[in-house]
C-alpha cells in the first residue's frame, strides 16, 4: 500500500515531476504511487526519482497510462 | 524499439539532438536561410502568418518548410513508437493568448529561444541580454509553478483531432509546392526582398525539419524546459542538449565564417538592451506558463496535443497582431550618411510587452487547481 498517491494524468510539464517531488518530500520513507498518461511524464518522473536515490517500478496500464511505484528509503 | 527509446531518453540522445540542430541550423543559413536565423520558430511562424496574408509586411512572407517538418517529423516518430495520443482541453483559450503574447515578446527581441541561441553562436551579443530576459521569465514562471499554478488537466480526445495540425501543415506544404495564388495580387504571398526572400532549397529545409522533428519528439528537446528544469529541480538533462547546440552552432559558424561578434548592426537584430531584455522576459514567461518552448509546442502538436496546437495558432495570430499593430521591433540599420540608427520597438510595442507581462502575472497568480481530483 502506497503512502502517497499522485494523479498526474493530463498535466503538462513540469507538473507531474513537481507533484511527485512534493509527495516524496512529505514522507520519510515508503512508497509514492504516481499515475501518468504520457511516456514523457513517465521518463521525467522516473529520472527525478532515481536522481533522488529512490527505486522506481513501472507498470504499463491500459490506454497508454503508466503506474509508477517510487520507493524512498530512510537513508 | 525499446533499446532505441532508452537511448533517446539518455543524455546522449539529448546531446545528439542539440548537436544536430546546432550543425544543421547554420548550414541552412549557408544554403539560403536568413543570417543568424538558420532556424527560428517564432520568425518562421511569423513568415507563415505573412504568407497566408494574416499580415502584409512584404519582407517577411514565406511558408517555412522547417515548421512543417517539425510537426510531421514528430507525428512520424510518435506513430512509429506508438506515442501518438490525441488529447486536449487544458485551458485552451488561455493557451491561445499565451501564444499571442509569447510571439509579441519574441518579435520585440526579434527571435525565439532557438534564435537567441543561434544568434549567440553567431556572435550577436544582444542574444545574451535576450537570454537574460528568458531566464528572468523562467524564474518568475517557476515561482508561480511552486505556488500551485496550473492550466488544469488535458483529457484524451478522438484521434482525428490529433491529426488536425498535421493536416494543416500538409495544406501549407501544398500551397508552398504549387505556389498557389488564390487571386492575382493576393495570398499566398512570397517575399521578393528581405528575410522572407531568403531560404534554403525546399527539400533540404523540409528534410532538416523532419529529422529534427523525429529527434526532438524522441528526446523531448525543449529550450525553455532546459532552463526551467535547472532553476526548478536542478536537473541538467535538457540543458546538455542546449549546451551541445551552442557549441556545435559556434563551431559550424566559425567553419563557414558566419561568426561576427558585436552588438550593433547584427543581422535582423536591434541593440536596445531594455527591450531585448523585456521582450524575452515576456516570451520566457509565456512559454513556461504554457509548458514548453515554441519548438516543443510544435513537436507536441505532432504527437496529437491539441493544447500545444492552440498555442501554436496563438503564436501565428500573435505574429499578425505584431506586424498589423506595429508592435514588432525594427532592426538596427545605417543611415545614408553611414550613421547607426538603433532599431527596437515603437511605443505600442513597448506597451504590448508591459501588457503581456501583466497578463502572464495575472494568469500565473490566478490559475490554480480547483480541486485535485479528476
Amino acid at each position: 500500500m502506497a503512502e502517497k498517491f499522485v494523479d498526474a494524468r493530463g498535466l503538462s510539464c513540469p507538473q507531474p515531476v513537481l507533484d511527485t517531488k512534493k509527495a516524496l518530500e512529505e514522507i520519510k520513507h515508503g512508497t509514492v504511487e504516481v499515475l501518468v498518461d504520457t511516456v514523457t511524464s513517465k521518463e521525467n518522473v522516473s529520472r527525478m526519482a532515481k536522481k533522488n536515490s529512490c527505486q522506481v517500478e513501472v507498470e504499463t496500464l491500459d490506454d497508454g497510462e503508466f503506474k509508477l511505484l517510487i520507493t524512498k528509503t530512510e537513508s | 524499439m525499446e533499446k532505441i527509446t532508452k537511448f533517446f531518453s539518455s543524455v546522449w540522445g539529448i546531446v545528439i539532438t542539440g548537436a544536430v540542430i546546432g550543425i544543421l541550423a547554420p548550414l541552412l543559413q549557408k544554403m539560403g536561410n536568413p543570417p543568424n536565423m538558420g532556424i527560428c520558430v517564432a520568425c518562421f511562424e511569423r513568415d507563415i502568418a505573412g504568407a497566408i496574408g494574416l499580415h502584409r509586411v512584404g519582407v517577411v512572407q514565406y511558408i517555412r518548410p522547417e515548421i512543417i517538418g517539425f510537426v510531421l517529423g514528430s507525428l512520424l516518430a510518435a506513430l512509429l513508437f506508438r506515442e501518438f495520443k490525441a488529447r486536449g482541453g487544458s485551458s485552451p483559450f488561455i493557451r491561445f493568448f499565451l501564444g499571442i503574447f509569447a510571439m509579441i515578446g519574441a518579435l520585440v527581441f526579434l527571435g525565439c529561444p532557438w534564435r537567441a541561441l543561434l544568434r549567440l553562436s553567431g556572435g550577436d551579443w544582444n542574444a545574451l541580454i535576450g537570454l537574460g530576459g528568458l531566464i528572468t521569465g523562467v524564474v518568475i514562471g517557476s515561482f508561480f509553478l511552486k505556488k500551485g499554478y496550473t492550466l488544469g488537466r488535458s483529457k484524451p480526445v478522438n484521434w482525428i483531432q490529433g491529426l488536425l495540425m498535421p493536416a494543416f501543415m500538409i495544406a501549407l506544404l501544398l500551397f508552398l509546392i504549387f505556389r498557389v495564388t488564390f487571386k492575382p495580387g493576393n495570398a499566398i504571398f512570397f517575399s521578393e526582398s528581405g528575410p522572407g526572400s531568403m531560404f534554403a532549397p525546399l527539400v533540404i529545409s523540409l528534410g532538416v525539419g523532419l529529422l529534427i522533428g523525429v529527434l526532438a519528439q524522441r528526446t523531448r528537446f525543449c529550450t525553455m524546459g532546459a532552463i526551467r528544469d535547472v532553476v526548478l529541480i536542478k536537473d541538467w538533462h535538457l540543458m546538455y542538449g542546449i549546451i551541445a547546440l551552442v557549441i556545435c552552432a559556434l563551431a559550424t559558424n566559425l567553419i563557414f565564417s558566419q561568426f561576427n561578434p558585436g552588438y550593433a548592426l547584427q543581422p535582423v537584430s536591434h541593440s536596445q538592451w531594455t527591450w531585448n531584455f523585456l521582450g524575452m522576459v515576456l516570451a520566457g514567461l509565456a512559454f513556461i506558463l504554457a509548458g514548453g518552448c515554441p519548438g516543443r509546442q510544435l513537436f507536441l502538436s505532432g504527437e496529437g496535443d491539441q493544447d500545444a496546437s492552440i498555442f501554436v495558432m496563438g503564436m501565428i495570430v500573435g505574429a499578425a497582431f505584431s506586424h498589423n499593430f506595429f508592435l514588432a521591433s525594427s532592426p538596427d540599420k545605417l543611415s545614408e550618411g553611414g550613421e547607426l540608427i538603433t532599431g527596437g520597438p515603437e511605443i505600442f510595442g513597448k506597451i504590448a510587452v508591459i501588457a503581456g507581462i501583466l497578463f502572464c502575472v495575472v494568469i500565473g497568480l490566478t490559475m490554480k487547481s480547483v480541486k485535485n481530483k479528476r
